[in-house]
């Protein structure tokens, strides 16, 4: 008898999922791809509508699948094939290597201040430094270095082997090779999250040309007390604050030329967030949301955006710019929109831009469609069994989705989704053991 | 353990890698701690988290005989449950552990004064080892759970709740006001996204209710009382005057939602032409719009307003309502004209998105107003109507003619729910929905153990969005029925009866409904309804409360080591 389930993605859907069944008793496998689990919303400074700081209501939630006994957790690790059916999958599974031994390894963190190579940290979208031993950041679960091959300079060049030197639990291991597992579950959990689109496509913004104009995930680095400036907002180009700031809806979304058609469902109201820490960091900052429709479509949205518009004196206008320019000099930058209100073409100067750009299904989705059997929606999320009645269903029995992977929604969404997929989970294991129909 | 022993305290000060380490003295604040008064052993560590730290721990606990244990470190939010499993393991009772944070409280918000954080650490190292020297072991208590649910409401969110449930193996009964399940999908005509009709969907749903032997339905019944607490839930519910009562474990609240009804807005009531979305879905159903015209619709009506009486939330779903139905009308009768007068159009994520484009495509008009300046609508002799709205695009005034003028009117809560809130025990929100116990993380559960919420009883949501809701409560219900056991709160209030007078003070201000008086006038706590939140101690005039764990003496102690005893 089957009574596991396995769980892929280590974001906020996957660790709701993970930790709902093993409260009830059921094992869980869950694996995320990533050195640590935590995902997107780790990575923000704090939440909509509440201000809760993002990774003090996600930590502990974190810790709990680290701690819990009924939680395998499977970091650094991805799915290489799935067969079988509902009741009795068989999963293989790929460990990289770390070249660390999370066994050993306390996460003292020596090795990091020792070693000699400095790389774009990923979690903070590049705008910081880690080293080539590095733990993603300071919460990290599990808390175990992981060494980047493409720059130690062991693996490039053969030389160093610092971090081996300094580790006072000998944890380092350049032997380490990759490991095969095979396991049998009972059903699969889906949560693999979003990608970023990247705006350096739309030429006409700048993103990628003028340091000033940053993405809101950058942002959100920015602004985060752990992030590369100790939370100090100021602008990339001279580390100065910034006295007016312009954030960009619907950047490469709701495009009826591009890609991506689709809303993203959080850009407005998460933008209304960073415009209050904007306020809140310096309340004299101008602060300008440029926006197509206001869409602030949760419970206690709407009172969100009357707040910022109200209390804190946000700008919002309907418009979608047409293109941004740089004054070399200063850096600043120039916005060109038409005024939606009166036909009118208006420039509206800014020290720093924000683009909010569209929030797309992961690559890896098809990979794991592949090896699933999954069917993906034309954008690439994947697709429910029918997404009227079945949201957390798919075509495959015993394979249920959740979170942003199933299609654009906001953290209680994915929550929700989330414990509903491990309803749907919990409900197939009781009908294998016991003759039940689903 | 003899009590009357003096106690042993040990103090693991973590050096949290750089995080505490780089700014506090560790060594400094560890030779301090040696220093204080009961403290028998004093050690820094690395992490004292890792697995190395804890077991340095238990080791300290064995080999000095520590009859309680301080951790100076983060936070007891995400790491107290770690040390306190530790002491367990070493054979202390946990509640015999304390935190101290000299990393959120010290290191991080001083990182630039080093000696003046190192004396502050020595400060909440000394206040924890004073409170410390007081703790005493406490006992969580083990409750059996009754593996039986309630689901209240019988709309699409409480039958997929009830289903879930069922198959979870569990027995449900499904209680619905109505003489006939389905809820507010019964007013329904075709659905979005996918064109069904509703019948298709309600047939699938009302049959596999019907059809598993777990589920009792009970129509035409309402919930008249519940007592108890999670495990132990008893329901009294009334079929037409008829009382049964039910022993459930775990509740789900499913009751739905109420359309507004727009009286007195835009002719509302005064011209048979103006009619609500929901309104328009009967006449679609009923076949009754037979000729090609003129239709506009009006958005945000009674919706996204400040006013006195108005409701200030975005409802969600009616703007793709108004698509779906401009749609539907547009292909049954294609010389018709729909016009959709709008402020946002909230056509968030994927389809909905898909179907305004598609809309655009079929030449639907979208007129946006100012929420400032809405339409006016007036009512002709001939019984025709006239609008006239601010197209704020064009910036032009418009003139439309209407046969019909279909009015989107918010979700609005049920007016029973605010009984059923009192019944339960359970908030409603400032917008008048349930209110859950975490508007991010728990957006299912209340805050009180063993009742859950879905659909749009909790906010307006689309069928799609009640139902992942609905399976998201039969998983949270289903997590103490599958286990057949709960811990309880060993942190409770507990009553001098030398002291209590019987004034019930702190019976009123009780928000968990825990302390009653008992035949002779003296408050009784339950502990397994009591949260330890400290409001009834607070508010004793007696001061014949008192709080385990956080009792008068041990706050004392540790507001005397902060300040001295001057």
């Amino acid at each position: 008898m089957v009574n596991s389930v396995l769980v892929i993605g280590g974001g906020i859907a996957g660790i709701q999922a993970s930790l709902d069944l093993a409260n009830r008793g059921t094992k869980v496998h869950l694996v995320e791809k990533t050195p640590s689990i935590g995902g997107r919303m780790a990575q923000l400074d704090k939440t909509f509508p509440t201000l809760d700081c993002s990774i003090c209501i996600l930590a502990p939630k974190m810790i709990e699948c680290f701690r819990h006994p009924n939680v395998d957790l499977l970091t650094y690790s991805e799915v290489a094939d799935v067969k079988g059916e509902a009741g009795d999958f068989t999963v293989k599974l790929l460990k990289k290597p770390r070249y660390v031994d999370s066994a050993k390894c306390t996460g003292c963190g020596t090795c990091m201040e020792k070693c000699p190579v400095k790389v774009p940290n990923e979690f903070d979208m590049g705008l910081g430094n880690r080293k080539a031993i590095y733990m993603p950041f300071k919460q990290a679960v599990p808390l175990v270095a992981t060494i980047d091959t493409e720059h130690c300079l062991y693996f490039t060049k053969g030389i160093c082997r610092v971090c081996e030197k300094v580790c006072p639990s000998k944890a380092v291991n350049f032997e380490q090779k990759p490991e095969e597992t095979t396991m049998n579950v009972s059903s699969i959990i889906l949560a693999t999250g979003f990608d970023v689109f990247n705006p350096s496509t739309m030429s006409e913004y700048g993103y990628g040309r003028f340091k000033n104009v940053i993405q809101s995930m950058e942002f959100e680095r920015i602004i985060s007390a752990s992030g590369p400036t100790d939370g100090h907002l100021v602008r990339p180009s001279d580390g100065k604050e910034p006295k007016s700031i312009v954030f960009v809806q619907c950047v490469g979304s709701r495009s009826q030329h591009g890609e991506y058609p689709f809303c993203s469902s959080v850009c407005c109201v998460y933008a209304t967030k960073e415009s209050i820490l904007t306020k809140e960091h310096a309340p004299e900052t101008d602060v300008h949301i440029m926006y197509i429709d206001m869409r602030a479509v949760g419970k206690g949205f709407q009172e969100f955006v009357d707040r910022a518009k109200n209390q804190h004196g946000i700008n919002f206008i309907k418009a979608h710019p047409g293109g941004i320019s740089e004054d070399p000099t200063t850096r600043s930058l120039q916005i060109h929109y038409e005024d939606m209100l009166t036909g009118e073409m208006k420039k509206l100067e800014a020290d720093m831009v924000v683009l909010c750009p569209a929030l797309i299904p992961k690559e890896d989705n098809k990979k794991i469609a592949d090896a699933t059997g999954l069917e993906l929606d034309h954008y690439g999320f994947f697709k429910s069994r029918n997404n009227l009645t079945a949201p957390v269903d798919t075509n495959v029995a015993g394979i249920y989705i959740c979170g942003y992977c199933q299609g654009p929604k906001d953290i209680p969404e994915s929550v929700a989704q989330a414990s509903g997929a491990a309803a749907r989970a919990a409900e197939t294991i009781m009908c294998s053991t016991k003759g039940a129909k689903p | 353990m003899n009590e009357k022993q003096k106690p042993r305290v040990g103090v693991f000060v973590c050096h949290c890698g750089v995080n505490i380490g780089a700014v506090v003295n560790v060594p400094e604040v560890v030779e301090y701690a040696k220093t204080l008064p009961n403290v028998a052993y004093a050690e820094g560590n690395l992490y004292t988290c890792s697995s190395e730290g804890l077991s340095k721990i238990e080791e300290a606990i064995k080999k000095h005989r520590l009859t309680r244990a301080v951790v100076a470190a983060c936070t007891p939010r995400t790491h107290e449950p770690l040390f306190r499993g530790a002491c367990e393991e070493a054979g202390l009772n946990k509640y015999l552990f304390h935190m101290a944070n000299i990393r959120e409280h010290c290191s991080w918000v001083h990182p630039k004064e080093a000696q003046k954080a190192t004396e502050k650490a020595k400060e909440i190292v000394k206040m924890a080892v004073a409170k410390a020297s007081l703790l005493e072991p406490q006992e969580e208590l083990e409750i059996d759970v009754h593996p039986t649910a309630l689901v209240i409401g019988g709309g699409i969110s409480g039958m997929a709740a009830a289903v879930s449930l069922a198959n979870q193996t569990f027995k449900v009964h499904l209680v619905e006001k109505e003489d006939a399940l389905g809820g507010k999908l019964r007013e329904l005509y075709r659905l979005y996204p996918n064109d069904c009709y509703t019948s298709d969907v309600l047939n699938e749903f009302v049959q596999a209710v019907r059809s598993n032997p777990n589920i009792t339905v009970h129509t035409s019944s309402t919930v008249r009382q519940t007592e108890g607490f999670i495990g132990n839930f008893k329901v009294t519910i009334d079929r037409k005057g008829k009382e049964e009562s039910l022993d459930i474990g775990t509740i789900i609240v499913a009751t739905g939602a109420d359309v507004l009804k727009p009286n007195g807005m835009y002719c509302y009531g005064q011209n048979k032409n103006v009619v609500t979305q929901l309104e328009l879905e009967q006449l679609l159903k009923e076949k009754k719009l037979r000729k090609p015209k003129n239709i506009v619709m009006i958005q945000c009506v009674g919706a996204r307003e400040n006013k006195e009486g108005g409701r200030n939330y975005c409802s969600r779903i009616c703007c793709a309502v108004a698509v779906k139905n401009a749609l539907y009308i547009k292909e049954l009768l294609p010389e018709s004209e729909v016009s959709i007068l709008y402020r946002d159009m909230q056509t968030y994520g994927r389809e909905f998105e898909e179907q305004y484009e598609k809309a655009r495509q079929n030449y639907v008009q979208f007129i946006r107003y100012d929420g400032e300046k809405p339409p006016e609508v007036s009512s002709c002799p001939d019984g025709k109507l006239a609008i006239k709205v601010h197209d704020i695009l064009l910036n032009a005034t418009l003139e439309l003619d209407a046969d019909l003028v279909v009015l989107s009117t918010p979700l609005v809560q049920r007016e029973e729910a605010e009984e059923l809130s009192k019944i339960l025990k359970v908030p409603l929100g400032a917008e008048g929905f349930f209110f859950e116990a975490h508007v991010k993380l728990r957006p299912v559960d209340f805050a009180t153990d063993g009742i859950f919420v879905c659909g749009t009883a909790h906010s307006p949501k689309t069928i799609a969005e009640s139902i992942a809701q609905a399976y998201a409560a039969a998983s949270r219900a289903g997590i103490p029925m599958a286990l057949k056991r709960v811990r309880t709160e060993a942190i409770t209030a507990f009553v001098d009866e030398d002291m209590c007078t019987g004034c019930g003070t702190c019976v009123k201000l009780c928000p968990y409904n825990a302390i009653r008086k008992d035949e002779g006038g003296i408050a009784r706590v339950n502990d397994i309804l009591c949260k330890g939140c400290g409001v009834c101690a607070a508010s004793c005039p007696e001061k014949a409360i008192d709080m385990k764990h956080f009792s008068d003496k041990q706050v004392l102690a540790e507001a005397t080591a902060a300040l001295g005893d001057s």
